[in-house]
């Protein structure tokens, strides 16, 4: 049931991204184009999202289990530090050199745009690097995180 | 400023983020988890066994949107050649997992959630992004 609940969900997800436009890259770029000719789709995407999130958020957040009966998985933590403003960046960087985030990539995959999937291989390599380099720094941040 | 009026969809764009949102809504309230893509196609790279059936179908749903739709809005416009796209394909993939997110993780459910970590990285990503393009744009 939780399966068939998270793959209704990533239906409609995929289905809004492509109606909104943001499957299309040079839509992207053209709102990140603030100096160019500005296409301001994103933040309509973005405003039309967040209303329907904001009430979904507030009404679990007095809850302890989702309406299917499992655990909820919120994040928890509340500290900005380097990692996530850095990682925000780099990540900024590339989607304004490609023009692609995660989601529209692996819809643009699926509906075979052939340089979807060379982005997409890239992207799991760069998610599988930073796996990699957690494994080797683990043990020296374990200890680094004790320092006062 | 001046406004791209022949690429500009108000109304499309709209519908579009309410489904988006909906799609969220549906995932953190049958469960209970945050639809982020990165962070879940990160989390079948290292998977723990209980944790992968709701990501698989996730992404398969996600897969199997333009299968569902028989028409595209548009063709896309991808400007970017290949050695582009390699570089900004490991860029993303190393900065939302260092950033614990990207536009829907973050920018979606983290700014409807009023989580300040989100607010700090949708700013950071849109700032870069804003820059990146202003330079290969305008400048180079």
């Amino acid at each position: 049931m939780n399966a068939v609940a998270a793959f209704a969900a990533g239906l409609v997800f995929g289905i809004g991204l492509i109606v909104s436009g943001m499957t299309d890259p040079g839509k992207v770029i053209g709102f990140l184009d603030l100096a160019g000719r500005w296409d301001p789709s994103l933040a309509f995407v973005m405003a039309g999202a967040i209303a329907v999130g904001f009430l979904a958020f507030a009404f679990v957040r007095q809850r302890a289990q989702s309406l299917l009966g499992g655990a909820m998985h919120l994040p928890q933590r509340r500290d900005i530090d380097a990692r996530l403003v850095g990682g925000s960046v780099v990540f900024g960087i590339g989607w304004g050199l490609g023009g692609f985030c995660p989601g529209p990539a692996l819809v643009s995959l699926a509906s075979g745009e052939a340089k979807a999937a060379v982005f997409v291989a890239a992207m799991l390599g760069g998610m599988l690097l930073y796996t990699a380099a957690e494994r080797l720094t683990s043990g020296s941040r374990a200890r680094s995180d004790q320092a006062p | 400023m001046q406004i791209d009026w022949t690429h500009f969809t108000p109304w499309a764009s709209l519908a579009g983020g309410i489904l988006i949102g909906v799609a969220a809504a549906m995932l953190v309230l049958l469960n209970g988890r945050i639809a982020g893509i990165s962070g879940i196609v990160g989390g079948l790279l290292a998977p723990r066994r209980s944790d992968v059936a709701w990501r698989v179908a996730f992404v398969a749903g996600l897969l199997a949107a333009p299968l569902a739709m028989a028409f595209y809005p548009q063709a896309p416009r991808i400007d970017a050649g290949l050695g582009m796209l390699v570089l900004a394909g490991l860029l993303v993939g190393v900065g939302t997992s260092y950033g614990s997110g990207c536009t829907s993780g973050h920018g979606v459910c983290g700014l409807s959630r009023l989580s300040p970590r989100s607010l700090v990285a949708t700013l950071a990503f849109m700032g870069a992004g804003i820059a990146t393009v202003f330079i290969a744009r305008h400048l180079l």
